[in-house]
């Protein structure tokens, strides 16, 4: 069978998928009676109703013709690789990693790491420009969260700071 | 008479200049902290809360609610310019202001969002004053079977605000109601869905699905274009004031919200949120005027409409505060939280034992609205220029703001790792073309809609007629099937979808 719309075959497998998950999942708490419902009660509701829209939606991608076959596309590695591990970058660097003796090396050090990281997201990655986007919004955010805000962030590495 | 007397009772405790300087000061910081993308109201307010436990009470809620109308404005600031909802109901606002600054327009946005907000705020004062007392016996009347058919009701209605399929939209509410239950179930105590991550028996935070889907999902399709093909604003940016036309299209479009606003913000239970959408969707519905642009691409009418309604909501959600003692949302949660620190609890007595305190509070919250246009008028020149930023500058600090901001939320990197996630999950809702407004504001309903549900079904015995044999709900659920059918008509949808056409 040839698919007819690829982003709705693949959204309505993902909605499937999700909701039998969702079921599932909802089937190891106690269900319970409308009267009385247990924590599974909604959830399992839910999941079964969202599984059967995505498999309509899964059944309408593959019998209702358009015209170009909706093709899901190319996807962005750099762009989603950079973003996200920029962001997971920030969380270690801020917290540090306890599981693996990681020390948390602080705010400053972590909005360096983040904004040189995210920045290779772009296509006209400038080292300079981007050290000096990092001391800027190093700076912003030292007199907004730190200063005014008193938000307690740990600000400098452990091991200076102590 | 009374109101006059009241209203002026209130204003003479209110009306001094140590507390007006103390509502400007409170609503520059509001908008300061709220306009940074990624921290949304409720963040903002609970960061500046600490900053009003040392004044007297009247002066401290007078800088609250300037705080209040502060971060509210900023988060539509942010909302319009970056994309970004930094609460539930900017959800709306993000379709037509973003569009609009896209095209050089975000300051005609800023001001309709502003004087849109500022006429609202103005009318659900009065509403406020006026009503109090004879309107909470509205929200008497409405039991757990009715707030299930509300609910049902706001949510086929944000199936109208979805571009594309209907039926993708309809998934993507259900998908967000399951998002929306993971977490402690209150009433057994069971940890659903949270795979024994101490983390996630809280459930999930909005702030991390909003920042995840909207803004990394965005910024990463975004990149993926290429330079002159990319997803953000014309260089030129023209007028910052609306123009008369913009007047003419914007002022029923503000009536009607403030009306709807009005009347739902009395229901405890995320009425304000309804507004916001039932304004935007009724907007959607009447006719375009000749040379108008269509909603979805930048429509005034979808910035003000909401707006309006969202801020009449916000003012009259005091009335089910002040007389039942329920906040309506997270902000008004946290209001409580703050009057209750200056010995202020409300509820029905504030209003008989304490007249000066009720009245001086409605007062304050005029003033601050009023400082919020003082403040935000003349900004909006400053506002536009963050638009001039490149954009190789812009992306990386968002993704920065975003990571401090959901990392602020609760001081936990739990929420970096989760928000990363949810990053990655908006990219795949872009390429396969679904909408993630509604996944929201089905995450917002979960929990209150399975509560609803089951109290319903607990007083009825495990009858499920209940929702059809109850005069209200049944008319809100005839309202919601009328609705779906209205949308789902064969020459509707043909225009519906037609409206949805990108340019």
């Amino acid at each position: 069978m040839k698919i007819k719309s690829q982003k709705d075959f693949f959204s309505g497998l993902m909605f499937t998928v999700i909701g039998a998950a969702f079921a599932y999942g909802a089937t190891s708490y106690s269900i319970g009676t409308g009267a009385r419902m247990g924590p599974g009660y909604f959830p399992l509701l839910l999941g079964v109703i969202l599984a059967l829209l995505g498999a309509i939606i899964l059944f309408k991608a593959l019998v209702v013709e358009t015209p170009d076959g909706e093709p899901v596309g190319a996807w962005a590695w750099t762009p989603l690789v950079f973003i996200i591990a920029g962001n997971l970058l920030f969380g270690i660097l801020l917290g540090g990693l306890p599981s693996i003796g990681l020390p948390a090396m602080g705010l400053i050090v972590a909005i360096f790491g983040t904004t040189i990281v995210v920045s290779k997201a772009g296509d006209q990655f400038n080292f300079k420009e981007t050290i000096v986007l990092s001391i800027i919004l190093s700076l912003m955010s030292y007199a907004a969260f730190i200063m005014l805000l008193k938000l307690q962030f740990p600000v400098w590495p452990t091991f200076i700071s102590g | 008479m009374e109101l006059v007397n009241n209203l002026s009772m209130g204003f003479g405790v209110a009306f001094t200049l140590q507390n007006l300087m103390y509502g400007f000061i409170g609503c520059l910081l509001g908008t300061l902290i709220g306009v940074l993308p990624g921290i949304g109201p409720v963040a903002t307010i609970a960061m500046l809360l600490p900053a009003t436990y040392a004044l007297p009470p009247i002066a401290a809620l007078i800088m609250l609610a300037g705080i209040y109308y502060g971060a509210q404005y900023g988060g539509s600031t942010t909302a319009i310019l970056v994309n970004l909802p930094g609460e539930s109901s900017s959800v709306v606002t993000v379709i037509d202001g973003y569009q609009m600054a896209r095209k050089g327009r975000a300051g005609p946005a800023l001001a309709a969002a502003g004087l849109g907000s500022f006429f609202a705020g103005c009318v659900g004062t009065l509403i406020l004053a006026a009503f109090a007392a004879p309107l909470t016996e509205v929200a008497f009347k409405f039991g757990p079977a009715e707030y299930f058919s509300l609910m049902i009701l706001g949510l086929i209605g944000a199936v109208v605000l979805a571009s594309g399929s209907l039926l993708k939209a309809v998934a993507m509410i259900v998908l967000g109601l399951l998002l929306g239950l993971v977490g402690t179930d209150v009433n057994s105590g069971v940890a659903r869905y949270s795979f024994d991550i101490p983390e996630l028996t809280d459930g999930i935070g909005f702030i991390t699905i909003a920042m995840g889907v909207f803004g990394y999902g965005e910024i990463i399709a975004n990149l993926s274009q290429p330079e002159d093909k990319r997803e953000v604003f014309t260089g030129k940016v023209t007028g910052l004031f609306p123009t008369k036309e913009d007047f003419r299209n914007m002022i029923p479009a503000v009536l009607r919200g403030t009306a709807i606003g009005s009347m739902l913000g009395i229901l405890p239970g995320g009425g304000a949120l309804l507004a916001a959408f039932a304004a935007y969707t009724i907007e959607k519905k009447t006719k375009l005027r000749p040379g108008e642009v269509p909603f979805g691409q930048g429509n005034i009418r979808g910035v003000a409409a909401p707006e309006s309604a969202n801020n009449a909501g916000a003012q009259t959600s005091f009335i089910p505060l002040l007389t039942l003692g329920i906040p309506p949302n997270a902000v008004m949660a946290l209001m409580v939280g703050a009057m209750t620190i200056h010995n202020i609890q409300p509820g029905p007595q504030v209003m008989t034992s304490n007249p000066e305190l009720f009245w001086g509070l409605i007062a304050s919250m005029w003033i601050g609205n009023a400082m919020l246009i003082i403040l935000n008028l003349p900004l909006i020149g400053m506002w536009i220029k963050l638009l001039t930023v490149p954009y190789r500058w812009l992306f990386p600090a968002i993704v920065l703001f975003c990571a401090i901001g959901v990392y602020s939320t609760n001081n936990n990197t739990f929420d970096i790792w989760l928000v990363g996630a949810f990053g990655v999950v908006g990219y795949i809702f872009i390429k396969l073309g679904v909408e993630p407004a509604p996944l929201l504001l089905g995450f917002i309903l979960g929990p209150m809609m399975e509560e609803n549900l089951r109290r319903a079904l607990l007083l009825s015995r495990g009858d499920w007629t209940v929702f059809v044999t109850r005069g209200l709900s049944a008319s809100l659920l005839a309202a919601a099937a009328v609705l779906l059918i209205v949308v789902l008509l064969p020459s509707v949808k043909s225009k519906r979808e037609e409206a949805f056409v990108e340019e």
